[in-house]
């Protein structure tokens, strides 16, 4: 049969209308894939009763493919889940836990590094601290130092006297420059609220000068402390007065005595 | 758009292509749905349930059986009758309405919001009354040559070549 006649038969209409069996479908299909004109006729016999049915179809809402569409969505995502859902959520919740732990693991890390920064920074700071503490502590050392070795100071021993039989302490006193200073290593430290007062006395009659309070008394570890100047002293007397100093000495709180 | 414009995107998976289907064929269908069901919201429901199974089962559409509107086709009449067949009719095709397609015209309410892109009135006019039988019977319901020719008490040989006959008057009218 040539394809005039096969396609005047009225057989391709009944193909496009779905009215045929399995083998005369298989059939066709391959005559419209090896004849062109079949397969335009096909066509063209789908194109008039599309066409004619689209022309009798009455308003279809946009609502209705809305609906399709949700319900599609919908059923693939369940279909979906079902089929594929336990790796992927498996996956999902491994992925999850994974990314906490890794999320805690840097917190901790994050706070070590935190702590191990802030310790530097106080290990850093003590270290200035102590490196300032010591500079101070060398000054002090070598200003100490200065006034023991200075040739021009004169060293005044300074004996315990009734409150104190163990106490002592030194003057060194320069004649040219007229300075001062005490060594008071050989005091105990003062109680609270209480002061040790320098004091320059004349023995005849008996008048003493206060030249200086020794204040902060622990701060310094070598308890070098620097007195005001004095011309005229001929001995030194160191007693224990009341915070802020007092204007004549109480005799009674004698620590150490000592002639020039 | 060609059907086989349309298989590319099917087979790229395409998610365009489920709207271009619906855009094509959508009318067509509802109109071979509504023609069967008689019934429009139940019509509705059906056009929903057979754009689902055409999605649902696009993959098993297979170009060397048939075209692609015949297969669709095909999934809309049999949703049609097992939709009638649920509500207790059974499955003798004589109990189907004996009003054919054109009635569908009839309801002036939904003629309102129609688009009549091909002059359908003119033309049904114009269309012999036993090609919208033959028409009717072999392409809306779905009727075989044999039961074509019970119906319109034609000979069976003659029944695809009055078809024919039918559809070239169409094709002159829609000059195709």
């Amino acid at each position: 049969m040539d394809t005039r006649e096969y396609i005047e038969s009225g057989i391709l209409e009944l193909y496009v209308y779905g009215l045929l069996d399995d083998d005369q479908n298989v059939e066709i299909s391959q005559m419209a894939k090896n004849h062109q004109e079949v397969h335009d006729e096909i066509v063209s016999i789908e194109k008039a009763i599309v066409d004619l049915s689209t022309g009798f179809c009455p308003y279809l809402s946009a609502e209705t493919f809305e609906k399709i569409r949700s319900r599609l969505a919908l059923k693939y995502e369940k279909a979906e889940r079902k089929s594929s859902s336990n790796w992927g959520a498996y996956m999902g919740w491994a992925a999850a836990l994974l990314f906490l732990l890794g999320i805690g693991y840097l917190y901790t890390e994050l706070d070590d590094s935190n702590i191990q920064l802030a310790n530097s920074e106080s290990d850093k700071i003590k270290l200035q601290e102590s490196v300032v503490k010591l500079e101070i502590e060398n000054k002090q050392t070598e200003s100490v130092l200065a006034v023991i070795r200075d040739d021009k100071n004169i060293m005044v021993p300074l004996g315990g006297q009734a409150v104190a039989p163990q106490a002592s302490a030194k003057v060194y006193w320069n004649r040219e420059t007229q300075a001062v200073y005490v060594d008071a290593a050989g005091l105990p430290d003062p109680p609270e609220g209480m002061v040790y007062q320098v004091w320059a006395l004349k023995l005849n009659p008996l008048t003493p000068t206060s030249i200086g309070l020794l204040e902060n008394f622990t701060a310094d570890a070598h308890r070098m402390f620097p007195a005001d100047a004095t011309s005229d002293a001929e001995a030194f007397g160191i007693t224990l007065e009341p915070v802020g100093g007092s204007a004549s000495p109480r005799m009674e709180q004698l620590y150490t005595l000592g002639k020039v | 758009m060609t059907q086989d414009d349309l298989l590319v995107m099917i087979s790229n998976k395409d998610k365009k292509a489920f709207t271009v289907i619906y855009d094509m064929y959508s009318k067509s269908l509802f109109t071979v749905i509504l023609n069967l069901v008689r019934d429009r919201e139940e019509a509705e429901d059906v056009l929903q349930e057979v754009f689902v199974k055409i999605w649902k089962n696009i993959e098993t559409y297979n170009d060397q059986k048939g075209r692609f509107y015949t297969w669709i086709l095909n999934i809309a009449r049999n949703s049609s009758i097992d939709k009638l067949r649920s509500k207790g009719f059974n499955n003798n095709k004589k109990n189907l309405s004996a009003d054919s397609f054109v009635h569908l015209l009839d309801d002036g309410s939904r003629m309102t919001n129609r688009i009549d892109t091909i002059g359908i009135r003119d033309f049904v006019k114009k269309l012999k009354p036993k090609c919208i039988q033959i028409i009717e019977l072999l392409f809306f319901k779905g009727y075989t040559q044999q039961e074509a020719s019970d119906e319109l008490e034609i000979p069976l040989g003659t029944v695809k070549t009055q078809n024919r006959t039918c559809i070239k008057d169409l094709r002159n009218y829609l000059q195709l």
